[in-house]
């Protein structure tokens, strides 16, 4: 459905370039979520970007529905059915909600389809739509709304950038029943919270000094587990030391 | 009124012909044509061009258009405009003005605008300048004076959305106790467009307020300078904010100056000058817009 084949992408830096996902082959399966996690720095956000568009790889290619996606721009991967809600939100001045999800939808929304969208993601349309999405709104409000932007837009392949994070924990069954609900797409979320892995098909687990592991979710939870006691190990040897 | 008259006016006014309420038309130097009523009495200046709009005290929900269409080269009109608003009035002022030149001279409006607004009074002033022709220079110089009575509320929304080769624009206002001043200013230049924008403002009464929001585009080579001068002489809030977005070879320069004589004189100031955030594009695009479609939909939402 989604394959990375043998993707690299490096950045410039001091003495050189520094690879931050070198030689990666992944595939992600259609109708089935998938979660991607790791450690800080492993590469996961950058994942996420290079499958939406946001940059292209410095080697290896994108397969997606057997064609190569690599050099199609974000607009047009939008419009094959790539929806991407973002890890930090974008705030416009002067833009409103409404107006964004007019864009999302590529129509102009009457106020029952807006309540639609924002109730989704737990937002009162009559309290939000005429906002601008500006610093007067939370971190936790945009990233509702960013949600519901997506949710609006639609698509085959969901690319969903840490979509709990700013999110209050009252409200997480709430967003893990919104992922549940597109189980028929190809979902992928980069996550570290085990509740959202806990409704993943797949998980990836990156790790910049190793191959990333890949497998089911019975399968790779209890890798993660094992995963998680030698990064604390790590981390603890390093304050003793 | 010709075809040209009336699409001008639509542009400035949003009018689709004579308006209801008190008017008086500008074209070309001369009045066209005036409706006054003894709610708003217009009156013509006997020392020099303009008009008087007198708003009688306690009137509400009223509006007033006094719309200036210029469409010949070589004229420069300057205009006295003086408002005395009444205690307790609430109104609605549509000013503005359109120029159409299609012949090789300037063609320049410098509206001398002063509004009196007395207790308790509050004004909606509603300015919007635009230009077209492929005639010579096509010019603004607006100067906008207001005292603020107490507890009386000004608020100003000016636009000018491209066609305008040179502005210099200035705004004043002196707030007694209690007075606001709201003002919203909106500028896109193209070209090798000019437009300054200067205001001065003077919170002398105790809890008197302003903010003053200004937001630009310039593209292509053009230039802009916004200038701002609060001084707070008592207990009072101002705020001044100036956004602007540069593209292409376009300039921006912006200096807020504030003056809080009083030590309870609260003032802020914030300026932002840059090109269009790309992580504001990549959103955009990321909903399937083109680059095209998502500057034009950033520039829109920030002018709107």
């Amino acid at each position: 459905m989604l394959q990375l084949d043998k993707i690299s992408y490096s950045v410039s830096s001091e003495g050189g370039r520094r690879d931050i996902l070198k030689d990666i082959s992944l595939n992600f399966r259609a109708g089935a979520i998938t979660v991607i996690t790791g450690h800080n720095g492993s590469g996961k956000s950058t994942m996420i970007k290079l499958l939406s568009g946001v940059e292209r790889p410095t080697a290896g290619k994108i397969i997606y529905r057997g064609k190569d996606i690599t050099d199609i721009s974000i607009d047009e991967r939008a419009r094959m059915g790539f929806t991407l809600a973002l890890q930090q939100p974008v705030r416009f001045k002067g833009i409103t909600v409404k107006k964004l999800l007019d864009i999302a939808c590529g129509h102009t929304n009457n106020l029952n389809e807006l309540c639609e969208h924002l109730s989704a993601v737990g937002l009162c349309a009559r309290d939000y739509i005429n906002r601008e999405v500006d610093s007067s709104l939370s971190g936790g409000e945009l990233k509702r709304i960013e949600i519901a932007m997506a949710l609006a837009k639609g698509g085959d392949v969901f690319l969903l950038d840490e979509p709990e994070a700013g999110i209050d924990l009252w409200s997480f069954d709430e967003l893990t029943g919104i992922f549940r609900r597109l189980k028929d797409k190809t979902v992928i979320i980069v996550s570290h919270q085990s509740k959202i892995m806990e409704i993943a098909d797949d998980i990836v687990l990156l790790d910049s000094a190793g191959e990333p592991k890949a497998g089911s979710r019975d399968e790779m939870l209890p890798r993660l587990a094992g995963y998680r006691k030698i990064c604390s190990k790590i981390q603890g040897e390093g304050v003793n030391g | 009124m010709d075809k040209i008259d009336s699409e001008l006016l639509l542009k400035i006014a949003e009018l689709h012909g004579i308006p209801e309420g008190s008017y008086n038309i500008r074209k070309d130097g001369t009045s066209i044509g005036r409706h006054s009523d003894p709610d708003v009495q217009i009156v013509s200046k006997s020392d020099k061009d303009g008009i008087d709009i007198i708003v009688r005290a306690g009137v509400k929900g009223k509006s007033v258009h006094i719309p200036v269409l210029l469409t010949k080269g070589g004229m420069l009109d300057t205009v006295y405009n003086d408002f005395y608003i009444g205690k307790g009035a609430e109104v609605t002022i549509i000013a503005g003005c359109g120029i159409h030149n299609d012949e090789c001279g300037e063609s320049r409006h410098d509206g001398v605008h002063t509004f009196h607004l007395d207790k308790g009074s509050k004004v909606t002033y509603i300015e919007r300048h635009y230009a077209e022709g492929d005639g010579g220079k096509k010019s603004f110089s607006p100067v906008t004076k207001a005292i603020v009575g107490k507890d009386a509320c000004l608020i100003m929304e000016s636009t000018q959305l491209g066609g305008v080769s040179y502005t210099d624009r200035k705004t004043e206002a002196v707030l007694r106790a209690g007075a606001k001043l709201i003002v919203k200013e909106k500028i896109l230049t193209d070209a090798d467009d000019v437009a300054h924008t200067y205001f001065k403002v003077k919170l002398m009464g105790e809890d008197s307020s302003a903010d003053i929001v200004s937001r630009s585009v310039a593209r292509d080579n053009s230039r802009q300078k916004f200038v701002s001068d609060m001084i707070g002489k008592s207990r009072c809030f101002g705020h001044v904010e100036c956004d602007g977005i540069l593209m292409d070879s376009a300039r921006i320069v912006s200096s807020p100056r504030i003056d809080a004589i009083s030590p309870e004189a609260s003032l802020v100031h914030e300026a932002a000058v840059g090109k269009i955030a790309g992580e504001q594009l990549i959103k955009l695009m990321s909903l399937g817009l083109t680059d095209k479609q998502a500057e034009d939909a950033i520039i829109e939402g920030f002018l709107n």
